[in-house]
């Protein structure tokens, strides 16, 4: 009784932090420009797929894992150079739906130069479970819980206590005021894609061992992602991890005691209670603009 | 006899002909204008007479479309805003515009942003000697600050950056007497420590008592300039914009 749900927990922690790692991506993007960037999910996917690919032309795995991240950022200064600068004076909702068109470019991309098959990367430290009252728990889990912690911590204080941090901020709450400052938010934006593009392929790579990877894991790991920072409140660090550990643990407390069917609707489910009921989310705070 | 741009008698900032669209709606007309070193100079007008758009146009963020500005001898009229705050100019935008969310000592500390960090600590000091409320509050999120003192916190962060110049856009807008009296004091000492200033209100009675010089924008148009107060004693800008 106590070993299953432990056992349920155990992966829904684990999957819950890979979702948090989407979600931090979403809030740094949203952040600094209240763009919701969709192709997040892709950055997931190439992190993972890049890896495996490397892997396999014979690179050692940290040379390919440091390669993989690196293109991913490239291809995410690449995606905003390309495609959001240019749209820059558009509305946020015009930048939204070409993120949209830029994950289906990149799955077709993944698809065309990678491949088509399901690709497992090999666990970082072995794949002995450790067994803890019953229940088993995957090495690789511990990774991918310690990475997510790490990054979040890194992302903490980045914001909240770095010139260039706070110039993000800023530029997300107001881009005129920023500008007026002497705050590049041409180059701002830029690297937040590139910030979020790197949590993002990280995120790939740590949860890519666990959860096979192929060129479609985007899709499903980005709207999950998606609910887990609405959930935790769009643009609140904490509010990503919390809402990712939610999403997590409640698809896997799902899949194990009702059924495995209805998994992937847990989350969608969640994320149209809290529009309903608190739209800004748990942690995200109501603006405190007067006027 | 044309003066040499670069020698030190010339304006700090000098605009010729500045022209300036939205779309295809024509917001500035040639307009030139030139500030001194030192001095204050007023611009007034009605609604929608282009007053912010020539600060905009000045501080780089709306594009001119003709003629060229001038910032002590060089050219900036292709330089992007941040650069522009690089070289001195500093705005105080209509509305205050403050990171509301963030601190008030955050918000000072992000108009330094182009200056090296040691001055910022420097230069923070003493915007809370000169605006004490600000270091009271200085953990509090800017927008839950009163009008007033979102104001003096929009001026403090422009002066964070040491402008050479500073363009101040209705820094009374919306703001009780006694606070406007205060901002026009502080406008007035900084003046006396040796700021340039450029004053854009449309309180134009305030503006031009304190002004060396004034500026009158009609529909984006120069029509009148003249020394701040025989532009108080003018009878059309009397009729006009100080409803005597």
């Amino acid at each position: 009784m106590l070993a299953e749900f432990l056992q349920f927990l155990f992966s829904g922690v684990t999957v819950g932090a890979a979702y948090a790692l989407v979600a931090l991506g979403f809030s740094i993007i949203y952040n600094a420009s209240y763009v919701i960037n969709f192709a997040q999910g892709e950055f997931v996917m190439l992190g993972g797929m890049a890896t495996v690919a490397l892997i396999s032309a014979g690179l050692p795995m940290p040379i390919a894992v440091f390669l993989a991240v690196m293109i991913t950022v490239g291809i995410g200064l690449l995606l905003e150079k390309l495609t959001i600068e240019p749209a820059r004076d558009s509305s946020v909702v015009t930048m939204i739906i070409i993120t949209i068109g830029a994950s289906i470019f990149l799955r077709g991309l993944a698809q065309v130069v990678l491949d088509k098959e399901f690709h497992a990367l090999p666990p970082f430290t072995g794949d002995e479970p450790i067994i803890i009252l019953g229940a088993s728990l995957l090495p690789q889990s511990i990774w991918v819980l310690v990475g997510m912690v790490v990054l979040v911590t890194i992302m903490v204080f980045f914001f909240g206590h770095t010139k260039l941090g706070k110039a993000m901020l800023a530029s997300a709450h107001n881009p005129l005021a920023a500008q007026l400052v002497g705050i590049n938010t041409k180059q701002i934006l830029m690297l937040s894609f590139g910030l979020s593009a790197m949590l993002g392929a990280m995120g790939g790579v740590l949860i890519a061992p666990i959860s096979a990877t192929y060129y479609e894991v985007g899709i499903m790991l980005g709207l999950k992602g998606f609910c887990a920072s609405i959930l935790g409140g769009l643009g609140n660090f904490s509010g990503a991890i919390l809402g990712g550990l939610i999403v997590g643990i409640a698809e896997a407390m799902g899949a194990g005691y009702i059924s495995s069917e209805y998994k992937d609707a847990i989350a969608f489910v969640i994320i149209l209670l809290v529009l309903f009921f608190m739209p800004s989310g748990l942690l995200g705070r109501p603006g405190t603009d007067r006027v | 006899m044309q003066p040499d741009p670069k020698s030190p008698n010339g304006p700090l900032l000098k605009i010729e002909a500045l022209s300036t669209h939205y779309g295809r709606i024509q917001a500035l007309h040639r307009v030139d204008l030139e500030i001194s070193e030192g001095e204050l100079v007023a611009l007034v007008g009605g609604n929608g007479a282009g007053k912010t758009t020539l600060l905009r146009t000045i501080s780089g963020i709306q594009p001119s479309s003709h003629g060229s500005i001038h910032f002590a001898g060089d050219d900036l009229t292709r330089l992007a805003a941040d650069r522009r705050v690089e070289i001195g100019i500093s705005q105080v935008p209509e509305g205050r515009q403050v990171f509301g969310p963030m601190s008030v000592e955050d918000n000072l500390q992000l108009g330094g942003f182009t200056r090296p960090r040691g001055q910022v600590a420097e230069d923070l000091e003493v915007m809370f000697d000169m605006f004490p409320i600000l270091r009271q509050k200085k953990a509090q999120p800017a927008g839950t600050l009163s009008g007033g003192q979102q104001q003096m916190l929009a001026i403090g962060r422009a002066l964070m950056a040491k402008p050479k110049l500073l363009l101040l856009d209705e820094p009374s807008m919306g703001l009780a007497p006694t606070l406007v009296e205060e901002i026009f004091a502080t406008i007035q000492s900084l003046k006396e420590q040796g700021t340039t200033i450029f004053l854009v209100e449309q309180n134009a009675n305030a503006a031009l008592s304190i002004a060396d010089r004034g500026y009158v924008l009609e529909t984006g148009r120069i029509v009148l300039s003249d020394s701040g107060l025989a532009l108080l004693e003018d009878d059309k800008v009397k009729e006009a914009y100080l409803g005597l």
